[in-house]
């Protein structure tokens, strides 16, 4: 049985597995953080959603005030 | 709340938070003892260890092919009843099945190598399942050539629709054609053929990239949805200075 | 920054971005490379035989339709004319376009070209040649397309006019590139021959390439 020299191609088709997997998780996590960013930017300017923003000035008058 | 209510984006938004990181550690749990048991299980009598990298591949090509059907109904939805979170779930299932095709094609080329002598043979189930991996390529390709998400969301779906042709090819293949890939032995009409040694540990294996699946679908819908109200804001941040 | 440099990173800057068009070019090498075995048979003898050939071919052709983007997007918003008004050389900044746009898409062939020459079932020599001669190869059809590119700018659909201009300015890379990887495979002619030739017509490709391209440009855009 040559079992043993195949251990390199288990190996291998693990570690791909594992690095398919890890990039999709490593992707799908930062693009969250990412996003999560970007909202908190805007925010900071002044522009949210209409929902949040109920309690707030218009967001077109803050950012004349800041422009 | 019913399931009906999650079509509301931000309503979806609520829910997957709060069930993204249960969803995730039951992943992790079923992912190891699935791997476990994946070590555990015996070898073939003719392929030997080898036989352990069918646990990755199996998985792999029924995720690619479950993503793709995810895709054509929610193309079903955007086409038909303009389905709000129907666009979300099709962009996000995109890059996802593609990975998983992905890792169907290299560990059965990595799997073909040592049994059969080569890292590729331009069989009808093989050639079929690349096929696949280049629809979900053209798929990511057009969402992202197109700048606004509902036109990119209809052209897309159209595709997929047409697409959606190759998964019936790719699991009948086995049986239209003489191919070098082996014939179907779990989803059968008679019972499987696999040993139950080696069967449970694949069905394992199964449930957990399917978990696993799952959980990175509901993420990348969630930041799909905050994508798009950064593009909603940019526009209004663009409009607003005067 | 110097303006060149600003030039390559918006470049490539663009060229990723959503409609940019980077990566689309790998996307049609590995489909031209799968339709082959529909065209030929999936006689895996045959097909590792000509796969060289075949990878050329399709690392050509994706080169070539990817030129568009090139000139394209600059001249419909204007920004040709901004930078012909501009005071860095135009040829250089026509070079530097030209590497933003080798970077965006000869660089990914080359990175895919042994993963999909395992299709073809090159071995580990014949895949090691071709990746040498795309890495020399694949700025020289850059370089070269970029004359087309620039001749064909002001026409609306000038793409498969584009395509018509520089495949016969490219026949050369084509030969030598595919004699240097077949040469690894089989041949008496020892790799090093076709291959320097390779060498020599890429750097001459570098120069003429954006001598060339600026005239046609300056001429194209009075």
């Amino acid at each position: 049985m040559e079992a043993t020299s195949h251990m390199a191609f288990i190996v291998a088709a693990y570690a791909a597995a594992g690095a398919v997997v890890g990039g999709l998780t490593a992707w799908v996590m930062l693009d969250y953080r990412v996003q999560l960013g970007r909202l908190a930017d805007l925010e900071k300017r002044g522009f949210a959603r209409r929902s949040a923003s109920a309690a707030s000035a218009p967001p077109a008058e803050r950012a004349r005030e800041k422009s | 709340m019913a399931v009906i209510d999650l079509a509301n984006p931000t309503r979806f938004l609520q829910f997957a938070n709060r069930a993204i990181p249960w969803l995730g550690g039951v992943t992790v749990v079923v992912f190891a003892f699935a791997i476990n048991q994946a070590m555990v299980a015996p070898d073939d009598y003719q392929q030997g260890a080898t036989v352990k990298i069918m646990f990755l591949h199996v998985p792999g090509a029924w995720l690619g092919m479950l993503a793709w059907g995810l895709m054509t109904i929610a193309a079903l939805g955007t086409l038909v009843w303009r389905h709000p979170l129907a666009d979300v779930t099709a962009k996000a299932a995109a890059p996802i099945g593609a990975a998983f095709t992905l890792m169907c094609l290299v560990t059965g080329s990595l799997w073909g190598r040592p049994m059969w002598g080569t890292y590729w043979v331009w069989d009808a189930r093989l050639t079929s399942e690349l096929i696949l991996f280049l629809l979900y390529l053209g798929v990511i390709a057009l969402w992202r050539t197109v700048e606004d998400p509902s036109r990119a969301a209809r052209a897309v779906a159209i595709l997929t629709l047409v697409g959606a042709i190759d998964l019936p090819i790719i699991k009948f293949s086995v049986d239209w054609w003489n191919t070098l890939h082996q014939p179907a032995s779990v989803f059968r009409l008679a019972a499987p053929t696999i040993d139950p040694s080696i069967l449970i540990p694949l069905l394992i294996m199964t449930a957990a990239f399917t978990l696993l699946f799952a959980t990175l679908l509901l993420a990348a819908m969630r930041n799909e949805i905050l994508r798009r109200r950064v593009r909603a804001l940019r526009l209004m941040q663009a409009s607003a200075v005067s | 920054m110097s303006p060149l440099a600003a030039i390559l990173f918006r470049d490539l800057r663009i060229a990723v971005r959503v409609g940019g068009g980077a990566l689309i070019g790998v996307l049609f090498f590995l489909v031209v490379v799968t339709l082959t075995p529909f065209a030929l048979g999936p006689d895996i003898a045959l097909l590792q035989r000509i796969g060289p050939a075949i990878l050329w071919l399709a690392a050509l052709l994706a080169s070539l339709l990817a030129l568009d983007r090139l000139f394209a997007a600059d001249h419909q918003d204007g920004s040709l004319d901004l930078i012909l008004m501009g005071r860095a050389p135009l040829e250089l900044v026509v070079a530097a376009k030209a590497l933003a746009h080798w970077l965006t898409t000869g660089l990914p062939l080359i990175i895919a070209a042994p993963l999909i020459g395992l299709l073809l079932n090159l071995d580990g020599r014949a895949e090691a040649a071709l990746v040498l001669t795309f890495l020399v190869g694949t700025p020289a059809l850059t370089f070269i397309g970029l004359i087309g590119a620039a001749i064909a700018v002001t026409l609306r659909r000038g793409g498969l006019l584009l395509a018509v201009l520089v495949l016969p300015l490219t026949v050369p890379v084509l030969i030598f590139g595919v004699a240097a990887a077949n040469a690894a495979m089989v041949g008496p002619v020892p790799f090093g021959t076709p291959f320097t030739i390779l060498c020599a017509l890429t750097l001459a490709s570098l120069v003429v390439g954006p001598f060339a391209a600026a005239a046609a440009l300056r001429q194209e855009m009075e």
